[in-house]
C-alpha cells in the first residue's frame, strides 16, 4: 500500500517531535515549531507580566504616597489599608470566579448590606453571635442561589439577573430594617473587625484565607478547571460532557457565599449594619478583578491577580484621603484606573497576535 | 487496539457499529428514511452527500446527540440505544467536530482531559494529576503522531492543523472503538489538510473504526476504503473506494446517477 512510506515518515517526525517535547524551552532550531512554543512562553510572561504590571503600580502608588505623607507607611496606617481592602477583597474573591465563566455578579453590593442586617437582627433578637454569622453566610447563599437559578434555569443573562437581586436583596434590606440602622452589635464580634494579630487584622487574614482557598480550587481542581473551560468555551464544555448549568449555578452561590461574608465583616468593622451602606463597592469589587487580568468575556482571570487589583484600589483610596483630595477627585481615579488598566491589557493582548 | 496491518492484505474489519433501517424526522420532515450501514474496525467509512442530505442528523444519532425515531444500533453485535453523548462516548464512540469543540484559554493537556480528567483523591478532595495527564497526553500526541508544539501551549496559540491535532487526540486512546470525523479539514489550509488526512488514515491503520463526513471527494477518495451516499435522507450507494469513480460519487450524491436497488 501506498500509503506506508508516508507513515514511516510520520514515525520519524514524531520521535523528533519527542526530543523536541523534552527540550521544548530551550531548544531553538529555527523550525516553524518554536514560534508557537515562543508565543506559549509569551503567553506565561503576559501572565506574570499582567499580575507584575498591577504589582509595579502598586509599589510605585506606595512610593509616591509614603513620600508625600509621612503618615501613610506608618503601621497604623497600613493596618488600616489592609482591614479597608478585607470587605472588597472577598467580594472580588467571589466576583472573579463569576466573571471566569463569562457572568457578572452585580448584586454582590446590595447583599452586603442585607446579608449584614440579617445577621445583626439575629445576633440581637438571638443573643448568638454564631446564630448570626450563620443566618449572614445564609443569607448570602440563598441570593447566590436565585442567581444561579434565573442564569441557569430561566436563561436570563448574568447583567439582568443579578441586576434584578441586586434590587430585590436591596429593597429587602431597607424592608427588613424600616431604613434604619441595626445598632447594639455585640462586642464580641465588633472586636473582631478592629483587632488583629501580629499586626494583621483578623478581617485581612479572613480574605486572605478565602483568596488562598478559592485560588487553590481553581488551579487545583477539576472542578475550577471545569470553571475555566465553561467561560472560555461553552459549547466545548457541554460536549466534554461537562454539567454547564451545575458549574455556573454553583459559581453564583459562591459569589453569594462571598458577599454573606463580606456583610459580615462590614458589620464588624463598623459595628453597625447600615440597610444601604455598601451600595459603591460592586464596582470596586468587579473593577479590582478586572484589573487583576481578568477578561470579561471569561475563560481567563486569577484570585490573586484579583487580590492585587483590591490592594491597589484601597492603597489608592487611603494615599488620596491622606493627601486631602476630595471623595469626588476619588471617584473619577477610580475610573481613570480601570480603563487604564484594561486598555493596558488589550494592548498586550493584541500585540502578542 | 493498535494492530500492524501487513502490506496488501485486505483489512476485513469486524463491524463495530450497525445501523439498522434508522429513521428520523423533524415534525412533518424526513431527515434519515430507513438508513442501514455498517462501520469496521479498521476502516475508514466516507459518508457523503449534499446539502441537507441528513448527514448531520446520521452522525448525530450515532453520537448519541439525537435518538433514532425507528431502527436499531448495534454495537458490536448488541443492541443499543444512546439517549446522550456521554452514552455513546461510555461505549467507545467519540465524535471530532469542527474546531468548536476546544477551550481556547487551556493547555492541550486540559483540553484533551476536560471532562475526564486523571484525579488524586485526598479523602473526600479530588484534585488534578497533572503529572499523570501530562504524561498520559504526550503518549497520545506522541502516538497517534498528533503535530502539536508543546504540551503547555494554549489552544488558542495553535493553527487550525494543530487544534484539530488536539481535538483528534482528545477522542482517541479512550478505548475508543469508532470515531467520527465531521468535516474534519473544512478550516484548514492544503499542507494542514494533507497533514490531518494521514493522521486519520493512520486511526484506521491503528484498529479503529473511522467515519469521516467531507465535502471533499478528493479527500475521501485519499483517506476511505468505503463510501456511503446519502440523498435526502436516503442511503442510496454504498461503494469500495478502489471500485468505483469520483464522477460515479457525484452522480449518486446530485441524483443524476440512478441509486442502487436495495434488496
Amino acid at each position: 500500500m501506498q500509503r506506508h512510506p508516508a507513515l514511516r515518515r510520520t514515525g520519524s517526525g514524531r520521535s523528533r517531535m519527542a526530543r523536541r517535547g523534552l527540550v521544548a524551552r530551550s531548544a531553538s532550531t529555527g523550525e516553524p515549531v518554536d514560534t508557537t512554543i515562543r508565543l506559549n512562553q509569551g503567553e506565561r510572561v503576559r501572565a506574570v507580566l499582567n499580575s507584575s504590571l498591577v504589582a509595579l503600580a502598586l509599589i510605585v502608588l506606595v512610593g509616591v504616597f509614603g513620600i508625600a505623607s509621612p503618615y501613610f507607611l506608618t503601621s497604623a496606617n497600613l493596618f488600616r489599608v489592609v482591614q479597608q481592602v478585607a470587605v472588597v477583597a472577598v467580594l472580588a474573591v467571589g466576583q472573579a470566579m463569576v466573571i471566569i465563566t463569562g457572568g457578572i455578579d452585580l448584586s454582590e453590593a446590595a447583599v452586603v448590606p442585607l446579608a449584614a442586617v440579617v445577621a445583626a437582627m439575629v445576633m440581637n433578637s438571638q443573643h448568638s453571635v454564631a446564630a448570626g454569622v450563620a443566618a449572614g453566610v445564609l443569607t448570602g447563599a440563598v441570593v447566590g442561589t436565585v442567581n444561579g437559578l434565573l442564569v441557569t434555569r430561566l436563561k436570563l443573562p448574568p447583567f439582568i439577573a443579578t441586576l434584578a437581586t441586586f434590587s430585590a436583596a436591596d429593597g429587602s434590606a431597607l424592608l427588613l430594617t424600616g431604613g434604619q440602622p441595626v445598632f447594639n452589635i455585640p462586642p464580641a464580634f465588633s472586636s473582631f473587625g478592629s483587632g488583629g494579630v501580629l499586626g494583621i487584622p483578623y478581617m485581612t487574614l479572613v480574605a486572605l484565607l478565602l483568596a488562598i482557598l478559592m485560588q487553590f480550587v481553581l488551579t487545583a481542581t477539576p472542578f475550577g478547571r471545569h470553571v475555566y473551560a465553561v467561560g472560555s468555551n461553552p459549547l466545548a464544555a457541554r460536549l466534554a460532557g461537562l454539567r454547564n448549568e451545575r458549574l455556573l449555578g454553583s459559581v453564583y452561590v459562591i459569589s453569594g457565599l462571598m458577599s454573606g461574608i463580606g456583610g459580615l465583616l462590614l458589620t464588624a468593622y463598623v459595628s453597625t449594619a447600615q440597610p444601604s451602606e455598601a451600595l459603591n463597592s460592586e464596582l470596586d469589587a468587579i473593577a479590582a478583578v478586572v484589573i487583576g487580568g481578568a477578561s470579561l468575556f471569561g475563560g481567563e482571570g486569577t484570585i490573586w491577580g484579583a487580590m492585587l487589583g483590591a490592594l491597589l484600589l484601597a492603597v489608592l483610596n487611603n494615599g488620596t484621603d491622606l493627601l486631602g483630595i476630595s471623595t469626588y477627585v476619588q471617584t473619577v481615579l477610580l475610573g481613570v484606573v480601570v480603563a487604564g488598566a484594561v486598555a493596558v491589557d488589550n494592548v498586550r493582548r493584541r500585540a502578542r497576535y | 487496539m493498535v494492530a500492524q496491518v501487513a502490506e496488501d492484505a485486505p483489512f476485513v474489519g469486524d463491524t463495530v457499529l450497525s445501523l439498522r433501517s434508522v429513521s428520523k424526522h423533524f415534525g412533518g420532515v424526513t431527515a434519515l428514511d430507513d438508513v442501514s450501514m455498517e462501520l469496521q474496525a479498521a476502516r475508514v467509512t466516507a459518508l457523503v452527500g449534499d446539502n441537507g442530505a441528513g448527514k448531520s442528523t446520521l452522525v448525530k444519532c450515532i453520537a448519541g446527540a439525537h435518538t433514532p425515531d425507528s431502527g436499531t444500533l448495534e454495537m458490536e453485535g448488541h443492541a443499543v440505544v444512546l439517549r446522550h453523548p456521554s452514552q455513546a462516548r461510555s461505549m467507545g464512540i467519540e465524535a471530532v467536530f469542527q474546531e468548536l469543540a476546544l477551550a481556547d484559554h487551556l493547555d492541550v493537556v486540559a483540553n484533551i482531559f476536560l471532562g475526564r480528567e486523571v484525579r488524586r483523591r485526598f479523602g473526600p478532595i479530588a484534585l488534578l494529576d497533572n503529572r499523570a495527564m501530562r504524561a498520559r497526553a504526550k503518549e497520545i500526541i506522541d502516538g497517534f503522531s498528533i503535530n502539536i508544539p508543546s504540551l503547555r501551549a494554549n489552544v488558542r496559540n495553535l493553527s487550525g492543523g494543530q487544534r484539530q491535532g488536539v481535538a483528534i487526540g482528545r477522542a482517541v486512546g479512550w478505548g475508543t472503538k469508532l470515531i467520527i470525523m465531521d468535516e474534519p479539514t473544512a478550516a484548514l489550509g492544503v499542507r494542514e489538510t494533507a497533514r490531518i488526512e494521514q493522521l486519520i488514515r493512520s486511526l484506521g491503520d491503528r484498529g479503529l473504526a473511522v467515519l469521516l463526513i467531507s465535502h471533499n471527494l478528493e479527500q475521501v477518495f485519499n483517506v476511505s476504503d468505503v463510501i456511503y451516499v446519502l440523498r435526502r435522507g436516503r442511503l442510496v450507494a454504498r461503494r469500495e473506494t478502489g471500485n468505483c469513480t469520483p464522477s460515479e460519487i457525484v452522480g449518486l450524491i446530485t441524483g443524476a446517477k440512478e441509486a442502487d436497488k436495495r434488496d
